[in-house]
């Protein structure tokens, strides 16, 4: 019997998207579909899915959790565990178009809820550690049972299929959001599981990633030790994790995250505090192929592995920034543009909110501390 | 004295046709093997003959070979001919038997049920002759905060360190030509229990200093002038007991380095009378911290024993900034056979162990982990650093690059090779300016064969290689096994 994902490791392809408007203002999911639908032959069927940010502002205080069910029985049992953790302010299955392209799709539910006070003051943590621990939990330990995203004013929507006929499925031309990532994947051998398909997020952090991390043993174990529970064994899970470590738990800001994940070697390096970093956190020096989008409600970093195995083009025009793993998923959106440049390894691509500058350069929490002051 | 019951170990074998009498291997031989009558007959006593070899490499027409005696006695799979030979040796002396070096006995090794991986298409390999491919690795504490103070650290050009021999156990040139070494290609030798010789305080900033149980040579210019201080617990070839070094071993050069009378016999005892607990322990590396004025990263170095892992959890909670294990293949100048050949546990699933636990428990930065006792070759490194190994001592194998031949006789003081000797004839056969050449020569090769097996898994630092066991598969091993290991079989 073939293993699904999370029993075996999958080394998997892969193109990928995003578009990002700078100002905030929200567009719907018909340019990213036809950004990542251009670089088709770039998958192969076995996955494909979106992150989209600023989605949900009538729910934008309550975690949106996607959740996928193998049936109806999971779902029972996954829902009697949330309502135990969280007060849902609504439930609702999440709409589809149903297609002749898409099969084998899980029960697709979404819930907008907050965490229980009285459970995460008992356990003192934040509500988001709180929600980052029930996620794992659920992920890990119950069966039938995934989160597809977990986040606020956010969703992952993914499956299994060609990127272009999961926005199809998901009906992503509806959604309004002002940063759009995709992925069409291209894993070498998969029995095909909605879980095992990018975006791969926690909290408000998605990821979506070509390569693969030959690291990938050593950057697991490292954040094992600080309680994740990896149970995808994709690479991309621990790139999620290792993001969230560094800056919600750790209080790095965006530019020393990148010196740790890409580190500059150690001729290159220019500052004794580079030298720190790589020193500290050696275990999650990403090595290996890769080019990932990583975003978050504030912008997205777009980053190559420090020796650029893998492809990656951006581009400017007026508000817009585009990224891709060929240019021409950029043209055939956006036929006139300021700027296209392909970054050098370990050469961020950082897009930012305008009127938000300079909040990723702090650790998300602070930001969140900042705006509740 | 009753008759010897013992027959020779080895014999010597001298083609005629080619010896031209010149006497070499008289003159070379230190354990009276090889005879020249007046008339210019040449004659052998076998039982003499300890397999070392010289007399073999030097001869100049290769007239000599060593080959086994042909004892041939009736085959007995239980009653070897070396338990009959340990039983007539102990029968005629009534003592311990005595050997040298690391424990020989046919026991599993784990190295050889290791594969490594590659990268084929989903990955590319990476040529280390066209891109940079980084060995450089940090030693020591990495807990304090981005804000705080940084603990400590050695830095090393590559993941090998030279392993603690004390001069006394070797030559002085042995360790001068490994300070040398150490000092060219950017890592660390070690001083073993027996003080630093005058003659290599040059080479201090490349030398890690040892306090033992006998705490021979202590002082604060010892402490305050290496790169980093270790605490001697125990070694992999003898846990459990303390050093002897003989009388006639402790030179006026030996006596003046040790600290001790000259012609007296070094005791080094079991424990440290210090030590007799693991508080004990945190007191001790709290000590030499403040004598070093913090300055330094204090390591520990145990023998892997069966508990390895709570032990090794405890001197990271004690304080240690580095934990150094000896396995059970760890060598020694002088032990008792029946230690060397019973105790402790092999290095790789001592480290996959503490390496696992030390996660466990979350301390894993706390302090780094360094593997010692039977790394015979680069891919043994590169097998160890996957199992979570930060870095590894080499012993035996750097011995054997300065010319031992591993006739497990370091004990007698007679190294006809100049290195398990302190005898100024025996001493000066090594070379110490070629020893540094041959010393360092094997570090390159090492270093070059760890770059093209990274570059082959598609990594280009040795951080990513740490820990990473997911590049290694089991071969040929037990499911419990693989578990004790944390790696899964061939074709998983």
């Amino acid at each position: 019997m073939l293993r699904r994902e999370g029993d075996i490791r999958i080394p998997s392809g892969c193109a990928i998207a995003a578009i990002m408007n700078r100002k905030g203002e929200r567009f719907n999911g018909q340019q990213i579909l036809a950004s990542i639908a251009a670089m088709h032959q770039r998958s192969n069927g076995l996955g494909g899915g979106f992150a989209a940010y600023g989605i949900y502002p009538e729910y934008r205080d309550y975690f949106a959790l996607h959740i996928f069910y193998d049936d109806d029985g999971a779902r029972q049992i996954c829902e009697r565990y949330l309502q135990h953790h969280f007060r849902i302010k609504h439930q609702e299955p999440v709409p589809v178009r149903q297609s002749r392209r898409i099969a084998g799709a899980p029960l697709i539910w979404r819930y907008f809820a907050r965490p229980r006070e009285d459970k995460f003051y008992r356990e003192h943590i934040g509500e988001e550690e709180f929600v980052a621990r029930v996620v794992m939990t659920i992920n890990a330990d119950l069966r039938g049972a995934f989160v597809a995203s977990s986040g606020k004013n956010m969703a992952a929507f993914k499956g299994v299929g060609y990127p272009e006929d999961i926005g199809e499925y998901y009906r992503i031309e509806e959604y309004q959001a002002y940063i759009w990532t995709a992925h069409g994947r291209f894993p070498t051998n998969t029995p095909g599981w909605w879980g095992g398909a990018h975006p791969f997020t926690l909290l408000d952090w998605s990821v979506v990633h070509n390569g693969e991390i030959s690291s990938y043993s050593t950057n697991r174990r490292f954040l094992e030790m600080y309680g994740y529970k990896i149970s995808l064994q994709t690479d991309t899970e621990v790139i999620a994790y290792a993001f969230d470590f560094l800056m919600r738990r750790q209080g790095l800001c965006l530019n020393d995250v990148v010196d740790v994940v890409a580190s500059p070697f150690w001729s290159q390096l220019e500052e004794e505090k580079q030298a720190r970093l790589r020193r500290k956190y050696s275990g999650l020096l990403l090595n290996g192929p890769f080019s990932i989008i990583v975003a978050t409600n504030n912008g997205l970093v777009a980053l190559n592995d420090r020796i650029k195995l893998r492809p990656l083009v951006a581009a400017l025009q007026d508000e817009f920034l585009y990224v891709a793993s060929e240019e021409a998923a950029i043209r055939v959106v956006a036929q006139r543009l300021d700027r296209v440049w392909s970054p050098g390894g370990g050469e961020p691509i950082v897009g930012l909110l305008h009127d938000k500058k300079g909040l990723l350069d702090v650790a998300p929490s602070a930001i969140q501390a900042a705006q509740s002051a | 004295m009753s008759l010897s019951m013992l027959t020779p170990a080895f014999t010597v074998e001298r083609n005629q046709d080619r010896c031209i009498g010149c006497g070499v291997c008289v003159k070379q031989c230190g354990n009276s093997v090889h005879h020249k009558d007046e008339d210019g007959f040449m004659w052998v006593i076998d039982k003499n003959c300890v397999g070392c070899h010289r007399c073999a490499v030097l001869c100049p027409t290769q007239a000599l070979a060593i080959k086994e005696f042909p004892a041939a006695l009736r085959p007995n799979s239980y009653w070897s001919t070396s338990s009959l030979r340990e039983i007539y040796a102990q029968a005629e002396t009534g003592g311990v038997l005595l050997t040298g070096m690391g424990n020989p006995r046919p026991f599993r090794s784990y190295f050889d049920h290791l594969l490594l991986n590659a990268s084929q298409v989903t990955n590319p390999s990476i040529d280390p002759l066209r891109e940079p491919m980084e060995l450089g690795t940090y030693l020591g504490s990495q807990v304090s905060s981005l804000g705080e103070r940084e603990k400590p650290l050695l830095k090393l050009d590559m993941p090998i360190m030279f392993s603690a021999m004390s001069y006394g156990a070797v030559s002085l040139n042995v360790q001068k030509s490994l300070a040398r070494a150490a000092r060219e290609k950017g890592t660390f030798w070690n001083t073993g229990e027996g003080g630093l010789h005058s003659d290599l305080q040059e080479y201090a900033a490349s030398t890690i200093v040892q306090v033992a149980s006998g705490r021979f040579g202590v002082n604060p210019d010892y402490l305050n002038q290496a790169a980093a201080v270790e605490i001697k617990i125990g070694q992999g070839a003898k846990p459990g007991i303390g050093g002897h070094l003989p009388g006639e071993k402790v030179s006026a050069d030996v006596a003046r380095t040790r600290m001790i009378p000259a012609w007296s016999d070094a005791i080094s005892p079991a424990p440290h009378h210090d030590v007799y607990s693991i508080e004990d322990l945190a007191q001790l590396i709290e000590t030499l911290k403040v004598a070093t004025n913090f300055e330094k990263p204090i390591s520990v170095k145990v023998a892997a024993v069966h508990n390895i892992s709570a032990i090794a959890s405890g001197m990271v909670r004690a304080g240690a900034d580095i934990v150094a294990i000896d396995g059970f293949r760890g060598a020694t100048g002088a032990a008792p056979m029946r230690i060397r050949d019973n105790i402790g546990i092999p290095i790789e699933i001592a480290i996959a162990q503490v390496d696992q636990r030390m996660r466990d428990e979350g301390i894993r930065d706390q302090a780094s982990l360094v593997a010692a006792g039977g790394i015979r070759n680069s891919a043994d490194v590169v097998k160890i650093l996957a199992l979570g190994a930060d870095a590894v001592y080499i012993g035996t194998a750097a011995l054997i690059a300065l010319g031992c031949h591993l006739c497990h006789t370091c004990f007698t003081g007679r190294c006809n090779w100049g290195i398990a000797t302190t005898e100024a004839q025996l001493s000066k056969r090594l070379n110490p300016e070629l020893g540094a050449v041959r010393a360092a020569n094997l570090l390159q090769a090492w270093e070059h064969e760890i770059k093209e097996m990274m570059g082959g898994m598609g990594i280009n630092a040795v951080d990513s290689l740490r820990g990473n066991r997911l590049m290694l598969k089991g071969i040929g091993l037990e499911q419990h096994e693989l578990d004790l290991l944390g790696i899964t079989a061939a074709g998983y």
